[in-house]
């Protein structure tokens, strides 16, 4: 009798330490997401109030009722479209070229062992973006092409290759040689070995490669800062005019710092596995 | 003597496929010595050039340099840089590891959860920078009315001199502490388990457990968090650009924004040349020195 009292006694013990353990995890967890929740939170809600609102104190934390103006000023008033146009350009062709080079690369270096070209790309990695900015702005406008679209997309190469080449290195160092061999013994040339064995098992590394290449080229505001005209400003420069000319117009800013990041915040969330998998290999054999 | 001979050809084989593997290299090597290496080699001969936009230029061997040693502007960037890297470096680090030990526990929704945590670090910097720049408005910012929820006074954020450097920081750390994270979260993903189960046996708590087996496991990760961290501080130029453009005074102009001013504000492109080779000069001396501090500390294990 005594001891089914006890151990019915330690039983609830057991299960209320488990509880008080998920307690305080789901405690942290919460804790540490919120600053992220938090900022992009308040971001959707500035972009969904009217400027009453915006600047009123206490601040509205929750817009009542939500509006769209900010929305539809900034893509009726800028021309966002066009600059939304540049971005996909730029950054759409800047990955294409550096996967188009940077994938046989990787595989290059993978299995030729060729730690040059590795060293190479990590000095580039360290070097910083400016010491690239005033050579290629004076080579564009050597070769009269400056403030085009094209120019852009040259600079961007730069951000683009070395993360290619980097992540796919560690993708086809993981894979395994007797494959290869395999193929090789089997009558293909390296080339054949490349392209129907070992492409078709990295895709997911091509995949990451593209989408972190990606966003790093559509996030970057500094290559287009110095190098974009006037109608050739990619999203990142055109929201950093609308702040500079519209200080205290919080709503619209908003708006458009959404929409700009939207595109990169929607991939994360989407793939956030694979650049989970990625960043790692990348970040850890650095 | 067949065997040899088979042997040889085998070498030959192979000596003849890594010459054919350099062919996957070479359109990698003809774009990144145009776009990189070219502007490395024209960086080195413009700084050794009084040159700027528009005028012509003449030879000045190491007197761009000279000049740099007595400017004051120049010289006040340094420690201003260092301490905003320090600032940048550590409390992601720290809170990466936090954070990283949260992620590491199994709940429900935790794929979703850590694809909403590591959002700031994938966002586009300039729209983040532009949020964080109304959340700072001393009168009107969202950031004064919580902490005024708390009993914290207003702060001035980045109007003020001497909050400014600290305050960029804190904006730089709530966007990198995600990737201190990820690396961390792969050095607990390979840890073994017999040392937590002995560790358990001879009644450990959590805090000892973490101090003598977690922690000296990761640290090499921790060391090359801190290292990539480092030099991505040192660079930072977008968030400081679009908050403050060096501002109030000069109170945050780093290296890497004097050196934009000096090149596409000013145009001295000569005098901006000779400071892009200081400044790399200096994160390769620190990326090196952190190198050099990861080996000592995998030699004393």
């Amino acid at each position: 009798m005594e001891s089914v009292i006890q151990r019915r006694r330690l039983a609830i013990s057991y299960r209320l330490n488990k509880l008080l353990g998920r307690i305080a995890l789901w405690f942290a967890v919460i804790v540490v997401i919120s600053p992220a929740v938090f900022v992009f939170f308040w971001m959707l809600s500035l972009s969904l109030k009217n400027e009453i609102d915006n600047i009123a104190y206490p601040p509205v934390f929750i817009p009542n009722p939500p509006t769209l103006a900010n929305y539809l000023k900034i893509f009726r008033e800028s021309n966002y479209a066009l600059f939304a146009y540049n971005s996909v350009i730029v950054s759409g062709m800047a990955t294409l070229i550096a996967l188009i080079v940077g994938v046989p690369a990787g595989y290059g270096i993978a299995k030729g062992k060729a730690q040059g070209l590795g060293m190479l790309i990590m000095v580039a990695r360290i070097t910083p973006g400016l010491s690239y900015l005033i050579p290629l702005f004076m080579l564009f406008r050597f070769l009269h092409i400056s403030g085009t679209l094209l120019a852009l997309m040259i600079s961007h190469l730069v951000i683009t290759i070395p993360m290619v080449v980097w992540v796919m290195i560690s993708f086809f160092e993981d894979i395994h040689p007797e494959l290869e061999e395999a193929a090789l013994t089997d009558g293909c040339n390296i080339w054949q070995a490349f392209y129907r064995v070992a492409m078709p098992i990295a895709r997911p590394g091509i995949a990451v490669a593209a989408i972190l290449a990606f966003i790093q080229s559509w996030n970057n505001f500094l290559f287009g800062v110095v190098l974009a005209g006037r109608e050739t400003r990619t999203l990142p420069v055109a929201v950093f005019n609308a702040m500079t000319f519209e200080q205290l117009s919080w709503g619209p800013v908003a708006a458009a710092a959404l929409v700009v990041t939207l595109p990169s915040l929607l991939l994360t969330i989407f793939v956030q596995r694979d650049i989970v998998t990625g960043l790692a290999a990348g970040g850890i054999k650095g | 003597m067949a065997k040899t001979n088979s042997l040889g050809a085998k070498r030959q084989k192979a000596y003849s496929r890594q010459r054919v593997y350099l062919w996957f290299i070479v359109p990698a090597i003809v774009v990144i010595f145009a776009v990189i290496v070219f502007p490395w080699i024209f960086t080195l001969w413009m700084s050794l050039n009084d040159w700027q936009i528009g005028m012509s230029n003449s030879f000045v061997g190491l007197g761009n340099f000279a000049k740099l040693s007595g400017d004051a502007r120049f010289l006040s960037t340094i420690p201003r840089t260092l301490y905003f890297t320090v600032l940048a470096v550590l409390l992601p680090v720290i809170l990466g590891v936090f954070a990283a030990e949260v992620f590491h526990q199994r709940f429900p929704l935790r794929g979703l959860l850590r694809g909403v945590y590591i959002m700031p670090m994938m966002a586009t910097p300039v729209a983040i920078a532009l949020v964080f720049t109304m959340m700072f408005h001393p009168q009107l910012g969202v950031l004064n009315y919580l902490l005024s929820v708390i009993g914290i006074p207003k702060q001035l954020w980045v109007y003020s001199a001497d909050t400014v450097i600290p305050t960029l920081a804190l904006v730089e750390v709530w966007q990198w502490t995600p990737l201190v994270m990820l690396i961390v979260l792969g050095g607990l993903a390979a840890l073994p388990t017999e040392p937590y189960e002995s560790a358990v046996i001879d009644g450990a708590s959590q805090w000892q457990m973490f101090r003598y087996i977690t922690f000296p496991l990761i640290l090499p990760f921790l060391m090359i968090a801190v290292i990539i961290r480092t030099i991505d501080a040192l660079k930072s130029f977008d968030i400081i650009y679009v908050i403050t453009q060096g501002g109030p005074g000069t109170a945050s102009e780093t290296i890497n924004i004097f050196l934009y001013l000096q090149a596409f504000a000013f145009l001295r492109i000569g005098h901006a040349s000779a400071v892009v080779i200081v400044f790399f000069v200096i994160i390769l001396a620190l990326a090196l020195t952190l190198l050099y501090a990861r080996e000592r500390l995998r030699w004393n294990r």
